[in-house]
C-alpha cells in the first residue's frame, strides 16, 4: 500500500512582546515603513449596518491582563457575508473589510475594534449560526495562535440554536464565548487560563 | 497595497543614501499547504532586531544600541507560485529574562496569513549553524526535532548576489486550503 506524503505544518513559535513591530509599526511609534497599520480600519462612512464597539483584555491565568497581546477578527459584514473570494452566496459590502487587528493597550491591555455587527451565517450542513466574530490572539508566553468567538447577548434564541455553540461539552464555559452589551459596546475578555478559561477552537 | 521598499529592510527604514548596519542577506522560500501546493496571494510579516541584538520597540532596553537606519519590520506577498523574498541583515542575539543567562539565537519573526485563519500562522526562523539553537527553551517548547528543522533556514549559495548578500533559503508550510473557520474541520471537510 503506498502511503500518502503530506508536509507537515510548520511548528507555531510564540509572537514574543515585541509582534508590534512588524504587525502594528505605526502603532509604537515605527512610522515611516508602512502607510498604515494592516487591519487597523475595518469600516468607513459607507458601510452598511448597525455600529459597534467590541472591547476587552486578554487575562492570563492569575486574572492579569496581557499587555502585549495582539488580536485579529474576522466575520461576516451586517447581511452575514464574508469579504472573501471563496464566498459564494452573494457579494458582500464592498465598504467593509471584514478582517480587524488591534494590539492591546501597552498600558492598560485593552483592545478596542470599530466594526459592525455580522448578519448570521449558515453552517455547511445548512444551520444557521448565531452572529458572531472570530478571533485569533497572539501574546508572549502563549505558543500558538488561539481561536475562538464572540457571540451578542441579544440573540438568546440564536446563540440557543447556534451548532458551534451546541459542540461545546462543558456547557458551564458557554457563556465565556457571550459578550457583555452596553449600548453599542460590547465587552468580551478573553482568559487564556483559569476558573474562567474561554472555550478555545481547534481549527 | 504594498510599499515598493516593504520587503527590503536593509533600505525601508535608512535616510536617504545610507543603508542598514550589519551583515546584508537575503531570505526566500515557498509557501505550501500540507499537499505541499504553493500558497499564493500569502502575507508574509517578518519582524527582528538589527545587528547588534536591539529591536526598535520602546520596551526593549538592551544595551546594545539601536541602529538609526534600521526599523525591522518588513513585509511581502507571495506570488503565484507561493514564492516570497525580502532582503535585510542578520539580527544579533540577545539576552532575555528568562534563566540567569539565556540568548536568544539570531531570529526573525515571521507572520502568516494564506487563506482565513485556518491558514494564520506566527513563527520564527532560525540561522543554519547557530549553536544557540539547541540551547534556547523558546526553540526546544516544540519537542520534535524534524519540527525544530523546519524552522532553520538554510545558507543558499545559489541565490547570493554576488559583492551584495548572502541568501538563506526558508520555506514554509501552512496547513490546507479550508474555505473559512473550523467549521470545516468540525464536519470534517
Ligand atoms: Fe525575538
Amino acid at each position: 500500500m503506498t502511503k500518502l506524503e503530506y508536509l507537515k505544518e510548520s511548528p507555531s513559535q510564540t509572537a514574543g512582546p515585541y509582534v508590534h513591530i512588524g504587525c502594528t509599526p505605526n502603532f509604537i511609534g515605527n512610522t515611516g515603513v508602512f502607510t498604515e497599520d494592516l487591519g487597523a480600519r475595518m469600516v468607513n462612512a459607507h458601510t452598511k449596518g448597525q455600529r459597534i464597539k467590541v472591547s476587552g483584555h486578554v487575562f492570563d491565568g492569575t486574572g492579569t491582563p496581557l499587555k502585549d497581546a495582539m488580536l485579529e477578527i474576522w466575520q461576516a459584514d451586517s447581511e452575514g457575508l464574508f469579504n472573501s473570494p471563496s464566498e459564494t452566496r452573494g457579494k458582500a459590502d464592498p465598504d467593509f473589510t471584514g478582517w480587524g487587528r488591534q494590539p492591546a493597550n501597552l498600558e492598560t491591555g485593552e483592545f478596542c475594534f470599530e466594526t459592525v455587527k455580522p448578519g448570521p451565517v449558515p453552517f455547511p450542513d445548512g444551520r444557521m449560526q448565531a452572529p458572531h466574530i472570530n478571533f485569533w490572539i497572539v501574546a508572549r508566553g502563549i505558543n500558538i495562535g488561539l481561536n475562538t468567538r464572540m457571540y451578542f447577548p441579544e440573540e438568546e434564541a440564536a446563540n440557543e440554536a447556534d451548532p458551534v455553540l451546541g459542540r461545546i461539552e462543558h456547557r458551564v464555559r458557554v457563556p465565556t464565548l457571550i459578550s457583555k452589551r452596553d449600548g453599542d459596546t460590547y465587552t468580551f475578555d478573553i482568559h487564556i487560563q483559569g476558573e474562567n478559561e474561554t472555550v478555545f477552537f481547534d481549527i | 497595497m504594498l510599499g515598493s521598499l516593504d520587503h527590503d529592510l536593509v533600505l525601508n527604514y535608512a535616510q536617504p543614501g545610507e543603508s542598514a548596519m550589519g551583515e546584508r542577506i537575503i531570505v526566500h522560500g515557498h509557501v505550501l499547504d500540507e499537499e505541499a501546493r504553493p500558497v499564493p496571494n500569502a502575507l508574509v510579516e517578518v519582524w527582528q532586531a538589527n545587528a547588534g541584538g536591539r529591536y526598535r520597540h520602546k520596551k526593549d532596553g538592551y544595551l546594545a544600541p539601536l541602529d538609526p537606519n534600521f526599523g525591522g519590520c518588513g513585509r511581502v506577498i507571495t506570488d503565484e507560485n507561493g514564492y516570497y523574498a525580502f532582503r535585510t541583515v542578520r539580527p544579533g542575539p540577545y539576552p532575555w529574562p528568562n534563566g540567569v543567562n539565556d540568548w536568544r539565537p539570531s531570529h526573525i519573526h515571521f507572520s502568516l496569513f494564506g487563506s482565513g485563519f485556518a491558514q494564520r500562522l506566527i513563527t520564527q526562523m532560525y540561522f543554519e549553524g547557530d549553536p544557540h539553537i539547541p540551547l534556547c527553551p523558546i526553540v526546544n517548547t516544540i519537542n520534535d526535532p524534524a519540527a525544530i528543522e523546519m524552522l532553520v533556514a538554510k545558507l543558499d549559495m545559489k541565490h547570493t548576489v554576488p559583492m551584495d548578500a548572502r541568501a538563506y533559503r526558508f520555506d514554509i508550510v501552512l496547513r490546507g486550503r479550508r474555505s473559512t473557520l473550523f467549521e470545516n474541520r468540525m464536519e470534517g471537510n
